[in-house]
């Protein structure tokens, strides 16, 4: 068989040999070799995240089941661990943060898009842009020194008009689930705004001008017209926004309270999933614990990769085609 | 008349809409305004040359700067640009060069896959592939945490920037007899090169102040620590120790460095977006 191969290629030395020996010299063939397993890494690196996350969790999930994500008591010197408070805190302030950002959010980039001079709104942008670099620890360092100071001043407020509401009854000490909402809303802001405005400012000009020729007042034109062309990539803004909020762990885990308990009311302390790793993870003795947070881990990569993609897909289809 | 009525209401409505979206973006930029300030009020207050030269003290004793963090970060960054570019760079040339097939769209997917995945779950990674074989926290895994997260975002710049480089060179350079190759490194690098340098300090801005995926693996470390396999200080994982913590001058130093990592990490943005939108390049 070997034999039968060689002579077949050795029957022909000038052709395959020679090209193959040229395109070396010339190092195409290498040179798309290295790329290609650069590339190729990628691919590995992330399988590999996944199949650790996997791996490594297997004891939680084997001790446990589903009944990890519906089980509510996390007692880690009785060996029992329940995911529940802490996808409850990540949930909860993570949809507090998206109740406050989203109107701020969509209507700041209203403005930038539609009403503002190019130049005002580029700078403006730039400015906003710039607060999306801030690394999430000095959110956290200001949450506790400047958010949780403020929020204790503002409460006796919210309780007078909203106390009566179970959300906002209790105590309040300040690290709770509100606060985690508030540094949340300031955090993704940003990113609301900036791809909003993006695609806002990828709508046609001549929707703009059959709504105004038409008697549209300028608010009428946008909030009608042009807001409702661009809404996909709108959504798109706030599931990527989302799903930085429900990965986003300093900030939170500085203003949180870390209780892992279920508390209706948002006065309360809480727990996120990022946040128990953040803190537990290094003082995790036994595999089962470890696993637990390993486990956890898992949960909130699968959470934040769902919502990552429903963006995607929302996002590419406005600014491609727009949404009709 | 109902008419007229109508009319000015519409006209209200539009007023108050019109300047409630320009309150919405006075509050967004207003915030960075106010953080950058109080920043620099309470940070600068506290900031002497001992931070920068000075070992963290013991509690209570005053004075004791974080010399050994600002060497810990450095050392981090330098591990994860040695880790994360050249792979994101070459998979960059792939993607740019050779990309127009199933498999390059698969890696596309892949590193926004990657981008999107929250730091702390980096951390674990990295954990369970270095600390947890070696039973101790190091400098080791925690660069190769950030090396990671700087992955990503360096192929899709390299991507980017090398797409960006007009077609007529390449078949110029090929033209004159240069292999697919040459004109590659020759031409096409070259051109690209000041985008690629200007992503690699935006992504090396952002992992610098990432604190979540080195709280256990390169953990924190008082002293100095010397060589990749002990456990070393960072800066924003002291900040997130100083800050939490229940004394005072703790509070200050966190403040500092706060300042000093603040400073540093919009200092490269403002260059790197300074320049880009410079080259009429689009930013990120």
């Amino acid at each position: 068989m070997s034999a039968s191969s060689a002579t077949v290629t050795g029957a022909r030395p000038s052709g395959r040999a020679q090209s193959l020996i040229e395109r070396l010299r010339g190092g195409d063939e290498i040179a798309y070799l290295i790329t290609f397993a650069s590339a190729a890494t990628v691919i590995l690196v992330t399988l590999l995240l996944v199949f650790e996350l996997y791996h490594k969790s297997s004891v939680s999930r084997k001790a446990f089941g589903f009944s990890f994500l519906t089980t509510s008591i996390w007692d880690p010197v009785a060996g029992h661990f329940g995911a529940l408070p802490f996808i409850y805190g990540t949930v909860v302030t993570s949809l507090l943060a998206l109740l406050i950002a989203i109107p701020l959010g969509v209507g700041a980039a209203i403005f930038l898009a539609e009403l503002a001079p190019p130049r005002i709104s580029d700078g403006l942008t730039f400015l906003i842009e710039l607060l999306a670099a801030v690394p999430s620890v000095i959110f956290g360092l200001l949450g506790i020194f400047i958010l949780v100071p403020i929020l204790r001043s503002v409460e006796p407020a919210l309780r007078s008009v909203l106390g009566w509401t179970p959300l906002f009854q209790g105590p309040f000490y300040g690290v709770s689930l509100l606060s985690g909402g508030v540094v949340l809303a300031v955090m993704i802001v940003p990113f609301i705004i900036s791809i909003s405005r993006e695609v806002i400012l990828a709508v046609p000009g001549d929707q703009r001008e059959a709504a105004l020729a038409v008697g549209a007042t300028r608010w009428e034109t946008t909030w009608d017209v042009v807001v409702p062309y661009a809404r996909k990539g709108i959504m798109g803004s706030i599931f990527l926004a989302l799903a930085r909020s429900l990965g986003e762990t300093m900030a939170v885990t500085m203003v949180i309270g870390n209780d892992p308990k279920i508390h209706t009311s948002l006065f309360a302390p809480g727990y996120s999933i990022a946040a128990v790793i953040a803190n537990e993870f290094t003082e995790a003795t036994g595999d089962l614990y470890q696993s637990a947070l390993i486990e956890l881990g898992l949960v909130l990569f699968v959470l934040t990769m769902v919502i990552n993609a429903l963006a995607r897909v929302l996002v590419a289809t406005t600014t491609k085609k727009g949404s009709g | 008349m109902p008419a007229s009525l109508h009319m000015m209401r519409r006209k209200v409505v539009n007023a108050v809409m019109l300047s409630l979206t320009g309150l919405c973006t006075l509050l967004a930029a207003g915030t960075l305004v106010f953080i950058l300030g109080y920043l620099f009020v309470h940070g600068a207050k506290s900031l002497n040359w001992d931070f920068f030269t000075k070992l963290p003290t013991p509690v209570g004793e005053p004075g004791g700067g974080m010399a050994n963090a600002i060497v810990g970060s450095a050392k981090l960054l330098l591990l994860a640009t040695v880790v994360g570019v050249p792979i994101g760079f070459l998979g960059g040339v792939y993607l740019a060069e050779f990309g127009e097939n199933m498999f390059a769209d698969a890696v596309r997917y892949t590193t926004d896959l990657l981008n999107g995945v929250p730091s702390i779950v980096m951390g674990i990674f990295a954990y369970t592939l270095i600390v947890l074989p070696q039973r101790h926290f190091s400098t080791l895994a925690g660069g190769l945490a950030l090396g990671v997260m700087m992955i990503p975002i360096a192929i899709r710049s390299s991507e980017e920037f090398l797409r960006a480089v007009p077609l007529s060179l390449r078949e110029g350079a090929m033209a004159l007899g240069a292999s697919k190759t040459k004109a590659i490194l020759t031409v096409v690098i070259p051109a690209a090169k000041h985008g690629i340098l200007t992503g690699l300090m935006l992504n090396l801005a952002r992992v610098a102040g990432e604190t979540a995926p080195l709280l256990f693996t390169s953990f924190s470390n008082r002293y100095w620590s010397p060589g990749w396999e002990q456990p070393t200080a960072a800066l924003p994982v002291m900040i997130f120790t100083y800050a939490i913590a229940p004394y005072e001058d703790w509070h200050q130093q966190a403040w500092s460095a706060g300042f000093v990592l603040l400073t540093l990490v919009l200092a490269v943005n403002i260059v790197a977006r300074l320049i880009l939108s410079k080259r009429g390049a689009a930013p990120r």
